[in-house]
């Protein structure tokens, strides 16, 4: 297996909105540490996927891998070449793609579909003689008839704006396409056309996903490999599978257990997580985790635990937690 | 059996051309929690604004909504407004915009029993016991707090919180944990799974999603394309499904499927234009059992005491 994308030890902050003061000492400016130590590896032509609650950092990792915003410390690899080096920024631009969580907004509102997503090859200059059978190409491609190269942003239903967001990703044949919530603000009768689509075109193109989601049931259908983040930092991954039927972290466990069940006979009368997740500005001391947590021992509090491997290929953050 | 406290019958709500309900009809008992399961653009959102009597402007309305014996579309609008609060209240999907930004939670609370006749203090109090009892840490502290320095979980438990404080007999919720991580999700429903035990009324929730159906109520109903298709207990509609969409409804949810499936099944073609809506069933265009009949509208059949589905196909 050869390694699409590696980071090592990847921290990233944002800029605080500061005070007037701030703004003109020259001092340091102050900065929310949002990722913390990130060590992870996608496999070429693999489904990752990242999980995690609303902060946990999930959008902000995405934004950095494809160095829309700034790493503050660690490493990222793209297809074995340190993003430091010459010209690799442009390359990974080259060899990625974005699927935006809100569709319609990712989309030009004044660009037909015809020409928005044959754009990357005029922003990469790769030579495109004839612009309107590519457009027709990629539409088939994602399932969509050609009428719709003539159609405006407005004029798509949520389904067809995503398929026509896919499309665009696909345009230059990226090796890694990073996908925000590909099924947010879908039907559950819609949603399955596009994680088949998504599928499919990992099996036909060999291309590379990473699906960011808080959605427990989509990430576990389409994702061989997923990894959990609480807070910035990863507490759990592993192959979907086995972190589904064993999870180890406690956070894990109870993110698990707390997806609403459908079947009425096994609905649950206990509760499975109580209280919510903190905020990065007030980041607990020690593991992060140890406010919610209901195996937190006086350790957990002090020291914060570090991310190891477990059994094969799975690796958990947790003093207590473990096989 | 007793009267249902909410009865709808026949209940149809237009904007302009387009038939957003076309005849739906249902009821929830005291004690019952009912839910009401759909697609986007099957009704759902219309048919929450016409149980408390808030269709949007410009709505033609037909039909019945009829809480405790009123018909609340019947009532001149000083009446429909003193049944809200009093007999029917509503959870919003979006609490950040059900509360005024620029007056503090306590002073909302208080101004929501402006009925009662008592000392602002009592009031006081017993926002203050709501708050304790729907899990908001501190009620003392949030009584001087804005809403938008709560969190999301926060703000739907003070929702929950304003909706219980003049006791209605019914509760409507509309989307209550869609806005919401998914272990707020659980915290939220559990809390008005406690909340039910306590209620004396019914509860109508009214969700996309089957995992809450699942969790929370007793009976459902199922919507499509501003109709009822199918009605049964909780039990009927996951395990027996009689109309072909409800099957399908449950057999794309991802959480049902077994995991490893390559594929997840989906239902192909669209919801119909409900400005010229088929004169027949509405789903039989991507129906796999659907025939010539199917171009005039559906019997309801009848599958034991609680179940029923409008289709032709399904004969019991």
């Amino acid at each position: 297996m050869t390694a699409l994308y590696e980071l090592s030890g990847l921290s990233a902050d944002l800029p605080l909105p500061g005070d007037l003061l701030t703004a003109l000492l020259p001092m340091r400016k102050p900065r929310l540490n949002v990722l913390q130590d990130i060590t992870l590896t996608l496999r070429k032509g693999e489904t990752f996927g990242l999980v995690g609650e609303s902060g946990s950092g999930k959008t902000t990792l995405a934004r950095v891998m494809l160095g829309l915003a700034p790493a503050s410390m660690g490493e990222r690899r793209f297809q074995g070449e340190p993003l430091s080096a010459p010209g690799a920024m442009a390359r990974l631009r080259r060899g990625t793609a974005m699927m935006f969580q809100d569709p319609v907004a990712s989309l030009s509102p004044r660009m037909r579909v015809g020409e928005a997503i044959t754009e990357p090859f005029a922003i990469h200059r790769e030579g495109l003689p004839d612009r309107r059978a590519m457009a027709i190409e990629l539409l088939a491609r994602v399932g969509l008839p050609p009428a719709i190269a003539a159609r405006y942003p407005h004029e798509l239903s949520g389904g067809q704006a995503r398929r026509v967001c896919t499309a665009r990703a696909l345009a230059l044949n990226p090796a890694l396409v990073i996908a925000d919530e590909p099924t947010a603000g879908l039907d559950v009768s819609i949603q399955g056309e596009i994680l088949n689509l998504m599928s499919d075109l990992k099996d036909e193109r060999g291309v590379g996903f990473l699906i960011i989601s808080h959605n427990l049931s989509v990430i576990r259908h389409t994702a061989e490999r997923i990894a959990i983040l609480y807070l910035g930092r990863l507490v759990e991954t592993g192959p979907t599978a086995e972190v589904f039927a064993q999870p180890f972290h406690p956070y894990t466990a109870s993110l698990i257990a707390s997806e609403p069940n459908p079947d009425p006979r096994r609905r649950r009368a206990d509760l499975a997580i109580r209280g919510e997740i903190p905020s990065l500005l007030r980041r607990p001391k020690g593991c992060e985790f140890h406010t919610r947590c209901p195996l937190a021992a006086p350790q957990c509090r002090t020291l914060a635990p570090t991310l190891r491997e477990v059994a094969p290929g799975r690796s958990l953050r947790c003093h207590l937690a473990g096989p | 059996m007793t009267e249902p406290l909410l009865q709808v019958r026949d209940l149809r709500v237009a904007y302009g051309p387009v038939q957003a309900l076309r005849g739906a009809s249902l009821n929830a008992r005291a004690g019952e929690v009912v839910g009401i399961v759909g697609e986007s653009g099957c009704g759902k959102s219309t048919l929450a604004a016409a149980l408390i009597g808030l269709p949007a402007p410009g709505a033609t309305v037909s039909g019945e909504v009829r809480i405790g014996g009123d018909d609340l579309l019947a009532l001149p609008e000083p009446a429909r407004r003193r049944l809200r609060g009093e007999r029917v209240a509503m959870i919003f999907q979006d609490p950040m915009t059900a509360f005024n930004p620029v007056l503090t939670l306590g002073d909302q609370l208080i101004d929501f029993q402006h009925r009662l006749a008592e000392p602002r203090a009592a009031k006081r109090g017993r926002a203050r016991a709501m708050l304790a009892r729907v899990g908001l840490p501190d009620p003392d502290l949030a009584l001087h707090r804005y809403v938008h320095e709560l969190s999301g979980g926060m703000r739907q438990r003070a929702a929950i919180a304003a909706a219980l404080l003049m006791r209605p007999p019914l509760l409507v919720a509309d989307e209550p944990t869609t806005a919401l991580d998914v272990t707020m999700e659980a915290q939220i429903l559990h809390l008005l799974r406690e909340l039910r035990g306590e209620h004396q009324g019914a509860i109508v929730i009214i969700t996309h999603h089957l995992g809450v159906v699942g969790e929370l109520c007793d009976r459902v109903y199922v919507m499509y394309a501003g109709e009822v298709v199918e009605e049964g207990t909780v039990e009927e509609i996951y395990h027996t499904p009689r109309h072909p969409y409800t099957r399908a409804l449950i057999a794309c949810d991802p959480a049902h499927v077994a995991q490893g499936q390559g594929h997840l099944p989906t239902i192909p073609g669209r919801v119909p234009d409900l400005a010229a809506p088929p004169a027949g069933c509405a789903f039989a265009a991507r129906c796999p059992l659907a025939s010539a009949r199917c171009a005039t509208p559906p019997p309801r059949h009848r599958f034991g005491p609680t179940q029923v589905a409008a289709c032709y196909a399904v004969a019991p």
